[in-house]
């Protein structure tokens, strides 16, 4: 009897603490998702429960957010900045990532601990310096400055994250294709990328959201509404004077959040065992 | 005109020689077998002749052309890995037709070289499908049709047989030596199992230590060891070995008989009296331990016919008379090498 | 025995038609458009915020004129300043701890299998997944002075009263704890995923024969397990302390720095001394104040990590 109630005790306990974890972690979720569908009198009314409605719900928030703010356009410079930025990470650290995956020798550990250094760089310390290099080029205040500069870490990122990829990889394959006939390098196209595949998608998502997360140097180089990559826009721009949109913050807020919170559950297992191959030898 | 000759090859990684010069020659069409313990250096040595490694000194020369600072891909050789490292995106067929391709051989004339191997190591209905659908034995036929199909000079092969568990070895050891005699490609073949060298080589070079201890057919390097390595790491049991003040004395268990069982034939025999102390029945042999009179410290084996021993002459704790024929006697001098009767 | 006819030795082959086949040269070049990326865009950027802080620059008189430590002086006599450092450390120091201990205990709930654990899983990892501003954004409206939701449900509960009601974020030492706990939310998620990679990377093997020698869940968890994965949390804890030590976005979503400089933090007051104020060289000197601990992190956790390795 005594062991059935010590056995409950540790249940409840247990279920307590998940429930404990997810309220912490999804309240705040929860309340962008309410925020962005109540009505303005509902909203801010300090007699009324916020739990829950109190008037009915309603879509004009997102309405709003499409129709009178740049938000759409918030979106496709995001999207298109995420894009180029793929591109240009992956021209650079897939060869990257390979190339110090199999370089065994002092240099190539060196170089691997270099990589993995310079991600650890401070945004907060190089956006002063970036910031007169970008107006110097003509970019401040341009999309194409983030387009420009987000490789600095997208591209140490990826080239750590694929060289645990690639490390994992039997050697066999690629030397077969040599012994075969290949170049060097056309082994690497031939072989290596094409049974890649799975991480190149990884590394692909994972630039991806680190575009859209980044704030400090969107802050930094652009000012104008339209130039606005999605995070800057909805954390600064729905405001007018001292008001705060909160609908309409939220309900972008909750936007722009779906696609990466969805593309990091699908992707996480993979990004674990990418960096645990790289960080833990 | 030898297929591989190696003049002096050395190899050096971090001032370790992996390979200590090491000079060889491989006529045209012999089955080679480099045999040595793990870490000897046989693999690397493979891996300079075909080109994946380059040597710190020394030349290598296929058919005639010094091949020193060419690519695999310039040598005419081709190479069967441990894991046979088929290609797992591409079918059976674009796994044997891909050497073809990148030399750029016509499509027509890569049907017909890929339908020739396939036909030539049985698995033309198997052209269609992927590595991951094979059997082992089966991916084992589709590594040699792709290294074959381009008819090299030389075939090398890195210990095909290691990941194959017991049973299958013994087939497999047997397809492939059937298949190089068909074909009469020139073989390089390493492996650290001398059952599977004796079984296989035309002729075996023994490896120890990045040096070739000695080159021979499998009768000589059995018989006649040029030192004690070779004379050990070749047998098994290996071989027993008294040592005197620093020499040796080395008799083979099969030679090591009581000695009313040995045929005196001519020259004689050596006695020893031996005390039995364990014996192991293997059913087709057995295997006696004992020690020596004289030489306690060292443990000895026989390996004897069990149909046609005594129960009597090796009961287990008593001294029993046992001889060795004078002519299956092996002197080794101070430094290992093998001596003429002192 | 085979006759052995010493043959005619052709010319070999020249180097240059294969220099490509060279691993060492292949492997160069393949590095090289990388390399070069971050030599350009960061290197060089990071000479010049050395140099700037020892210069005159400001965007209004960009002078190249060498000044010095003069900046560095000006700012550690400003008191403004070391309140700035001092959160700076209370900021890191306080959210990575607490993040930490979420971490480490959300990650032995998750160890075990129970139904729903895949959707559980995927919402504990959302506040890391987030965007940080988007999620800054969402606390700063549960801190709202008035309609505070926090706020409301103490009211509701009967723990205060409306007059009592604290405003979180206008009060120097509520807005720090705000500021502190946001950031340990944002964090605890990546712990979680650190410990949950090492403690799963712990060979079945070796905590099967501590069974067996007798040890119960907490002396395997503390003396086994906790040992082998501490390489592994120690380069989680190296991202933690440097992402930390040096953001701005939550201190400038939630708080503005404020009240009155309470919650600034080092990247913050560097970006609104150098970019905002337009002092270039002042706020190059700020924001290098985060180098040294930056340094010292790192340099001791490698030498931990090397240490430990097994």
């Amino acid at each position: 009897m005594k062991r059935a109630i010590a056995n409950t005790l540790r249940e409840v306990s247990f279920y307590g603490a998940v429930a404990f974890f997810v309220v912490l972690t999804a309240f705040p979720f929860y309340w962008m998702l309410i925020t962005s569908l109540k009505s303005n009198p509902d909203l801010y009314n300090v007699t009324n429960i916020p739990f829950w409605f109190n008037e009915a719900p309603t879509l004009e928030h997102f309405e709003y957010l499409f129709e009178q703010t740049q938000f759409a356009r918030w979106l496709l410079n995001s999207l298109i900045i995420g894009l180029c930025v793929v591109v240009i990470t992956l021209l650079a650290a897939l060869p990257a990532g390979y190339s110090l995956a199999r370089m065994t020798g002092r240099t190539g550990e060196a170089l691997g601990i270099g990589i993995f250094l310079t991600y650890l760089v401070p945004p907060t310390l190089l956006f002063l310096p970036l910031s007169r290099i970008v107006a110097s080029l003509g970019l401040q205040n341009s999309m194409w400055s983030l387009v420009l500069v987000y490789p600095t870490f997208t591209i140490p990122f990826c080239t750590w994250l694929l060289m645990g990829f690639f490390k994992a990889m039997p050697v066999e394959i690629e030397e077969a294709a040599i012994v075969d006939g290949c170049s060097l390098f056309g082994a690497f196209v031939r072989m290596v990328l094409p049974l890649s595949l799975p991480a190149i998608l990884t590394a692909v998502i994972f630039t991806f959201t680190l575009t859209l997360q980044e704030f400090v140097y969107a802050l930094t180089f652009i000012s104008s509404s339209a130039q606005k990559p999605i995070t800057l826009g909805v954390a600064t721009d729905l405001v007018r004077g001292d008001i705060f949109f909160w609908g309409e913050i939220m309900a972008g807020a909750l936007i722009a959040s779906i696609p990466v919170a969805i593309a990091y559950n699908l992707f996480l297992d993979r990004f674990i065992s990418g960096i645990t191959g790289g960080a833990v030898k | 005109m030898a297929a591989v000759l190696t003049r002096n090859i050395t190899k050096t990684f971090n001032d370790v020689a992996a390979v200590n010069g090491i000079t060889l020659t491989v006529p045209d069409g012999e089955f080679m077998v480099l045999l040595g313990p793990s870490g000897c250096g046989k693999t690397t040595f493979l891996r300079i002749i075909c080109g994946l490694e380059r040597q710190t000194s020394g030349d290598l020369l296929i058919d005639g052309n010094v091949v020193n600072d060419m690519p695999p891909r310039a040598r005419g050789v081709a190479m069967m890995f441990q894991s046979y490292g088929l290609y797992p995106h591409y079918t059976v067929r674009n796994n044997i037709a891909f050497p073809l391709r990148t030399q750029r051989v016509p499509r027509a004339e890569i049907e017909k070289k890929v339908a020739w191997a396939a036909q030539l190591l049985g698995i033309e209905r198997l052209l269609e499908r992927r590595p991951r659908q094979l059997s082992g034995g089966e991916r084992q036929r589709v590594a040699l049709a792709r290294a074959l199909v381009r008819e090299p000079t030389a075939l090398l092969l890195d210990e095909p047989l290691s990941n194959l568990d017991a049973k299958l070895r013994a087939s497999a050891r047997q397809e492939i030596k059937l298949f190089q005699q068909r074909v009469g490609t020139t073989t390089i073949y390493v492996t650290h199992d001398q059952v599977e060298a004796m079984g296989m080589g035309d002729r075996i070079a023994v490896i120890d230590h990045g040096k070739v201890r000695q080159v021979g057919t499998p009768a000589e390097i059995y018989d006649e060891p040029a030192d004690r390595f070779v004379a050990t790491f070749v047998g098994t049991p290996p071989m027993n070995l008294l040592s005197r003040g620093g020499a040796h004395l080395g008799f083979r268990p099969e030679n090591f008989l009581p000695k009313d069982m040995i045929d005196d034939g001519n020259g004689g025999v050596a006695e020893f009296s031996f005390r039995v102390d364990r014996s192991e029945y293997l059913g087709s042999e057995r295997i006696v331990y004992g020690v020596v009179e004289g030489f306690d410290a060292q443990v000895i084996t026989a390996k004897l016919p069990p149909a046609h021993v005594a129960e009597d002459s090796i009961r287990p704790g008593e001294w029993h008379p046992f001889a060795v024929r004078n002519g299956a006697l092996r002197y080794f001098d101070q430094d290992g090498k093998r001596t003429s009767r002192h | 025995m085979v006759e052995i006819v010493e043959p005619i030795a052709t010319k070999p082959a020249s180097r240059f038609r294969f220099l490509l086949d060279q691993r060492s040269v292949l492997g160069a070049v393949l590095v090289t458009p990388a390399i070069l990326y971050v030599l350009l865009l960061v290197g060089v950027p990071f000479l010049l915020a050395l140099y700037y802080s020892v210069s005159a620059y400001t965007i209004y008189d960009p002078s190249w004129r060498f000044v010095g430590l003069a900046n560095f002086r000006q700012i550690i006599h400003n008191p403004a300043f070391l309140e700035t450092l001092g959160n700076t450390f209370l900021f890191t120091f306080a959210s990575q701890l607490l993040g930490l201990i979420l971490g480490k205990f959300g990650a032995l709930l998750l160890l075990r299998p129970f139904p729903g654990r895949k959707l559980v899983r995927a919402i504990i990892i959302l506040p890391w997944a987030v965007p940080i501003a988007l999620a800054s954004v969402a606390w700063e409206w549960m801190f709202d002075s008035l309609y505070s939701v926090i706020n409301w449900t103490m009211i509701a509960l009967g723990i205060i009263d409306r007059s009592q009601a604290p405003n979180w974020l206008g009060n120097p030492h509520l807005a720090m704890l705000c500021v502190i706990v946001v950031n340990a939310w944002r964090f605890f998620p990546f712990a979680i995923v650190i410990f949950l990679a090492g403690i799963t990377a712990v060979p079945q093997d070796i905590i099967d024969a501590a069974t067996v020698d007798g040890a119960g869940f907490w002396r395997r968890n503390y003396q086994i397990i906790m040992p082998m994965i501490l390489p592994i949390v120690a380069i989680g804890l190296i991202f933690g302390i440097v992402f930390t030590f040096t953001d701005l976005s939550v201190v400038y979503l939630l708080t503005n720095g404020g009240p009155i400089g309470a919650t600034s933090v080092l990247g913050f007051q560097g970006f609104q001394v150098g970019i905002v104020s337009g002092d270039v060289s002042h706020g190059a000197a700020i924001s290098l104040f985060m180098l040294p601990v930056l340094f010292v992190v790192v340099i001791a956790m490698l030498r931990f990590i090397r240490r430990r390795e097994i």
